[in-house]
């Protein structure tokens, strides 16, 4: 298989980069000086595209590479990745579901925690040589808080045992109700909003999806409630987002995405209910592994014609 | 000089009304003071006098019957010479190693402390200190703050937590609540205790050394005794292991904590989540410059929920004291 041509789309993990450079013909596409020329020379021989959260395959990206069988991206999350276009044109697509599941979860409630229990603005304190007996500040209880979940999906379900753990109510907003789950549904996002002290977002970013946290939902959790943003940047609509937390009228955030990342909004650095993380949900040594022989198991079984270990498309 | 008590200048309470002692007031005092209004009993209190305490206690305390204390007014064989009416110490913790409970026991005086009130908390916090070590939380939230995302790209790696193998250290009220939420997690939850839980579905270790060599990461959850001080020394945590992670809402005590430190700085554990240290408020310098540590000012329990169902407990004991009914949370010998 070394002559088959795989594009790398940006650096995301040097054990999968290496792996893929011993297998394949590996095209690390950001080394490249100019990218339209360099698809010109080499649209013949790529047949693979590896893509991630950052970066996927776009249909301009599709329609360049007329050899171009399978993408395989290094996440569950498929936003990068012109589907309708995959399907158009018969190429195969593969994600990484299950493995970061539970690191996606852990984050979660870990941010939850972080937030509500100011874990992060403790550690700044005492730090700063300042602590003194006689300092009480008193942070929210987690146990027993209301909890919100929107997209009851593996990671959604994950998030919901934890969070069970430590006797949080559970509900749940989805595209059709789950008559099985015994948590409870609410039929809009701002109805489950104003019904939770925490809301977490995770469901995947579709067209329907993009900013659906918005200032209507924002409103509805009012000044206790706590954004935790686990899927994607552009499901919340960030500027409205960064002035509810500014001017107090949003209790406070834990977000690993950003809608451009790797840029932050400032403002909220400065706030101390706001736990501000660098996109590494399913940043652990053991997931990125299992992630990275998701993608080269995909590969391979593609290119030796065996069925693929986690198609979407 | 002084011809009455702080109280009766200020209050003048009826005679019938029995004194609670207080030396220093708790947080729980200090943030709730109006929690403790009652009928049953009034204040009397130590710190607003001028006179030194053990003056003010020859003067005023002959015929306290309760004392409320805590950390900061620690009730020793000295302290309870100087109160020969006493019969009810009552903690607003639920750490007691501040109380001479040998000699409690041995005049009869009952203790009680905050059991079970604060355990929610303490465990959340613990959970949540472990996840922050592990996923490198605090550390990664520096790193977007100091705007170093753009220029230096993807942040190092953490650990995860599904699968690996927790010892909780003291398998009490703090430590169960730790232990269900950690299976939550897919970890696989060990203890050691001064003896078997009959209930814990977990693996018991006598000791905490050889449940340090089957664990990935410890949670003290004990209380600090005289058998507890400094158990988890430089052995343990050898033991534990060059990834191995400790996470402290115990007492600071229970760790030797100059051999902790000599252990994160030369790596031969992984890292450390620490609400509390054996010389609050201070913090060995060497913690402030490590990425791999969380620190916390001794606030695991600082929730109004949690505080505010303290003061209850408080005043139950208190008022059912007072009316010879039973007492709520009675320090039981374990």
């Amino acid at each position: 298989m070394e002559s088959i041509g795989v594009l790398l789309a940006c650096p995301m993990n040097s054990y999968l980069e290496q792996q893929l450079d011993k297998r394949f013909k590996l095209y690390r596409f950001w080394t490249v000086p100019d990218k339209s020329s360099f698809l010109a020379s080499h649209k013949d021989s790529i047949q693979a595209v590896v893509g991630n959260a950052a970066a996927g395959a776009d249909a301009e990206l599709i329609e360049a590479l007329p050899k171009l069988e399978i993408v395989a991206s290094f996440s569950v999350g498929l936003d990068k990745i012109d589907l309708t276009k995959c399907k158009e044109k018969g190429i195969r697509v593969t994600n990484t579901p299950d493995v970061l599941t539970e690191d996606v979860a852990d984050l979660a409630i870990g941010l939850m925690l972080a937030v509500l229990r100011k874990l992060c603005e403790s550690d700044r304190y005492v730090r700063s040589g300042k602590w003194k007996r006689g300092d009480y500040v008193l942070t929210t209880k987690f146990t027993g808080k209301k909890v919100g979940i929107i997209g009851l999906g593996r990671i959604g379900m994950a998030i919901a045992k934890r969070a069970e753990a430590f006797s949080c109510p559970i509900s749940y907003y989805s595209r059709t109700e789950k008559p099985e789950i015994k948590y409870k549904y609410y039929p809009s996002v701002v109805e489950l909003a104003a019904h939770c002290d925490i809301l977490v977002v995770a469901c995947p970013l579709t067209k329907e999806t993009h900013h659906i946290i918005n200032r209507e939902v924002i409103n509805a959790m009012g000044p206790k409630g706590v954004l935790i943003n686990i899927g994607r940047g552009p499901h919340v609509d960030e500027p409205e987002l960064v002035s509810a937390l500014v001017e107090r009228r949003l209790g406070g955030a834990g977000l690993d995405v950003f809608e451009n990342e790797p840029y932050v909004p400032e403002e909220l650095f400065g706030l101390d209910n706001v736990v501000l993380l660098p996109h590494v949900g399913s940043g652990t040594v053991e997931t990125r592994q299992a992630m990275a022989d998701l993608v080269i198991g995909n590969l391979e079984a593609h290119f030796q014609k065996k069925p693929l270990l986690t198609p979407v498309v | 000089m002084e011809s009455q008590p702080p109280q009766e200048r200020s209050e003048q309470p009826t005679k019938e009304v029995p004194h609670v002692l207080v030396m220093k007031p708790p947080p729980l005092l200090t943030l709730f003071e109006d929690k403790f209004i009652s009928t049953k009993f009034q204040l009397l209190k130590a710190w607003e006098s001028t006179l030194p305490l053990d003056q003010f206690l020859t003067a005023y305390a002959g015929s306290v019957r309760a004392v409320l204390c805590s950390g900061a007014s620690p009730i020793t064989p000295h302290i309870i010479q100087l109160l020969p009416s006493l019969q009810l110490v009552v903690t607003a913790s639920a750490g007691t190693n501040h109380i001479d409970l040998n000699e409690c026991r041995r005049l009869g005086i009952a203790v009680t402390n905050a059991a079970g009130v604060f355990s929610d908390d303490a465990a959340d916090a613990a959970v949540g200190l472990l996840i922050d070590v592990l996923r490198k939380i605090s550390a990664a939230h520096r790193f977007v703050r100091h705007r170093l995302w753009p220029a230096t790209g993807d942040y190092p790696l953490g650990s995860k937590l599904g699968g690996k193998r927790v010892g909780i250290v003291g398998l009490g009220s703090i430590g169960s609540a730790v232990a269900k939420r950690l299976e939550a997690f897919g970890c696989t939850v060990l203890y050691n205790s001064r003896k078997p839980k009959p209930w814990a579905p977990y693996p018991f270790y006598s000791n905490v050394h050889e449940l340090a060599v089957d664990s990935d990461a410890l949670v003290v959850c004990c209380g600090l005794t005289a058998e507890t001080r400094h158990m988890i020394n430089r052995q343990v945590m050898v033991a534990l292991g060059k990834q191995g992670i400790i996470v402290n809402v115990a007492r600071g005590a229970i760790i030797d904590e100059k051999q902790m430190v000599e252990c994160l700085v030369h790596g031969e554990i992984g890292g450390a989540g620490l609400d509390v240290f054996e010389n609050e408020p201070n913090v060995p310098k060497e913690l402030l410059e490590l990425d791999n540590v969380v620190l916390s000012p001794h606030r695991a329990v600082f929730t109004p929920e949690g505080f505010m169902a303290a003061c209850d407990q408080v005043v139950a004991n208190l008022e059912a004291f007072f009316e010879h009914k039973p007492l709520l949370s009675p320090l039981i010998d374990e």
